[in-house]
């Protein structure tokens, strides 16, 4: 098992078997190889395409939205549905709310996943088998919408950050792959620093989190991408417009409503959001998400294979 | 030291600290919690917080279905004033709503996992025969891209392509169709539901096989070779049994989230007039529960909702355990 990223990708980058024979060339596989590269690439088109589109309606003006002439290019390119956007306080606001949100919920779930990951990986520990029981029963169970609405109520989380970044602090997934990994460091190491005079919190800290900055920051990836995604916990346990997040913000508009929630608003009334502020509103709240992508991509590819390994 | 530390060595299996692994625990070394506390108390102290957690968030919602068997108040207590036992479960079996969501389910779950599951598969095969590094890197890089997105880009992106003027209209006036106006349309709400879905998860599926395909001996298909196997034949005697494991234990996660179908994307798709395809039990009791206040009916459907994905998960892994000998536990 490695958890250098890069080194995961040259094994997914090996073909299976190395097979390089004189059979590649016979005519059936390569017109194989041919069709082959032909779906792919449709594969790739119809993947891109939708956000092609999108990017093409924001920089486009209404009226050939409207009647449908906008699809890979901006037609009557200007940059004013943008600065329209950017100068709504709401939308700033609601962006600045997914920061805060996205920070402060990776932080906690970085740390309670690391402690319990770690505990779970000694495997002398006594009640560990329950300990892991007790995570992993949670991923085929659930007290289910109505129970866990009233609890987040009882608490007295409703309208508050607590409701957002409480609730799902703990992936029991990214648990796992965190063990995994505490579980391939060397045992000898950590029975080193305790003979120095380490204690358990000080091995934590000073050897074995140094040793896991690989790990970490997949985790704080998983996250971070995961809360700046999300929406149905605010969407459910806020009501005051001040503290949705932009995806909140982003939903009511594409329901066609500016603020409250009201179900079944039909299209052709005077609130009815034309396309190309929605469309701005859509690039600008994956803007960071495509920004970083290409970056991060490969440790979330290692991430998910660790985490496969285990199983 | 260190360095060696920093490098795990790539091939070998997980250490498994304490025991050699593939044993199983050794009786002889048993100690007493009194023991154990006295040596590890300060793991014990390390795991409070996020056991609160599970204890809290996860465990006592679980308890909190109890309101299904309760009735609930306006003003009085959440968790219900009186007992009325099976009362609320009567009610949805008695509910013809019910017995349409439960169908909408059935035929979406069913829907997504004949398409969600397969596809990477084939997907993978074919990235799996790719020569160019370069182009199938570049092949995966784009097709992962979906799963980055918020369910919410996801459902914006969908509701414009399919609008009126939308793209997938064009398409259909190009070919001398009529415009259709697919997000009012009960018929098409199950195509966008599970192409959307296809559309965004199949890339990011193919993740696990590619990996599993990097771990097939090629040994296997020298030895397929000398029997006189053609690509064909060794794709289907070498490479599909060397993924065999990983398609079972996918397989098993899906059957498990089967009646989990997508809540939110269903929610951010739907209106009024696609009820009739389109609510699922998920929505259903989001509506009855959270929109109309009915809390005990609602945990109620709630509760049957995740017994049925339990057992489905468990009756699964069962059956795949006696029968392929791949299982989750």
């Amino acid at each position: 098992m490695t958890t250098d990223p890069s080194r995961v990708m040259e094994r997914l980058d090996k073909p299976a078997g190395g097979r390089r024979t004189s059979l590649d060339d016979s005519p059936g596989y390569r017109a194989f190889r041919v069709v082959n590269t032909i779906v792919l690439l449709g594969v790739v088109a119809v993947t891109l395409y939708p956000f092609v589109n999108i990017v093409a309606q924001s920089f486009s003006s209404e009226v050939y939205i409207r009647t449908g002439q906008v699809n890979l290019v901006p037609r009557g390119f200007n940059l004013d549905t943008y600065k329209l956007v950017a100068s709504d306080p709401a939308f700033w606001n609601s962006y600045l709310n997914t920061v805060i949100y996205t920070v402060t919920a990776t932080a906690i779930s970085i740390v309670l996943t690391t402690i319990y990951a770690y505990v779970l990986s000694k495997h002398r520990l006594k009640g560990r088998g329950l300990l892991v029981g007790i995570a992993v029963f949670t991923m085929f169970f659930n007290g289910g919408l109505i129970p866990n609405y009233v609890l987040v109520n009882g608490l007295g989380m409703t309208n508050t950050i607590w409701a957002i970044v409480l609730p799902n602090a703990i992936s029991v997934f990214n648990l796992l792959v965190m063990k995994a990994f505490f579980e391939s460091l060397p045992t000898e190491l950590e029975e080193a620093a305790a003979i120095d005079g380490l204690n358990t919190y000080g091995i934590l800290l000073r050897i074995v989190l140094p040793l896991s900055k690989a790990v970490l920051a997949t985790m704080v990836l998983f996250y971070a991408v995961a809360n700046w995604n999300s929406w149905f916990q605010a969407f459910l346990y806020l009501d005051r417009a001040d503290l949705f997040p932009v995806t909140v913000y982003l939903r009511n508009m594409i329901a066609g409503a500016t603020s409250a929630t009201s179900v079944g608003a039909v299209e052709t009334n005077a609130v009815a959001i034309s396309a190309n502020i929605k469309a701005v509103t859509m690039v600008l709240t994956v803007l960071p998400i495509i920004a970083v992508y290409p970056f991060i991509q490969r440790y979330f590819v290692s991430g998910v294979m660790l985490g496969a390994v285990k199983q | 030291m260190t360095t060696q530390i920093s490098e795990p060595a790539a091939d070998t299996a997980p250490d498994k600290p304490g025991r050699p692994p593939g044993t199983a625990r050794s009786p002889r070394y048993r100690t007493t919690w009194r023991k154990a506390f006295k040596r590890d108390w300060q793991l014990y102290t390390l795991v409070i917080v996020p056991l609160l957690f599970f204890l809290v968030f996860r465990y006592a919602p679980m308890l909190g279905n109890v309101i299904a068997f309760r009735k609930f108040v306006p003003g009085g207590s959440i968790y219900g004033e009186t007992w009325v036992g099976l009362r609320y479960v009567k009610m949805f079996i008695n509910d013809p709503n019910f017995w349409e969501v439960f169908g909408n389910t059935m035929a979406l779950g069913a829907l997504s996992l004949v398409f969600t599951f397969p596809l990477p598969i084939v997907l993978a095969l074919l990235l799996n025969e790719v020569r160019s590094r370069y182009f199938k890197r570049f092949v995966q890089t784009v097709s992962y891209l979906p799963h980055f997105l918020s369910i919410v880009i996801v459902a914006g992106m969908v509701m414009q392509l399919v609008s009126l003027e939308g793209t997938v209209n064009q398409v259909v006036r190009a070919l001398g169709g009529e415009a259709v106006s697919f997000i009012q349309d009960p018929s098409w709400f199950r195509t966008i539901y599970v192409s959307s879905e296809v559309w965004q998860t199949v890339g990011w599926g193919t993740i696990l096989y590619l990996a599993a395909l990097t771990t097939i001996d090629s040994q296997l298909y020298e030895a397929a070779r000398i029997d006189g196997a053609n690509r064909w034949q060794q794709t289907w005697h070498v490479t599909l049994p060397g993924i065999r494991p990983t398609m079972i234990t996918l397989l098993i996660l899906n059957i498990g989230t089967f009646m989990a179908v997508g809540f939110e994307k269903v929610l951010l798709l739907y209106n009024p007039l696609t009820y009739p395809t389109a609510d699922v039990i998920s929505t259903y009791l989001y509506r009855v529960g959270l929109v109309s206040n009915n809390f005990s009916y609602a945990a109620a459907i709630g509760l049957f909702e995740s017994v049925i994905g339990l057992t489905l998960i468990l009756s699964a892994n069962a059956i795949s355990r006696r029968t392929v000998g791949t299982s989750l536990w």
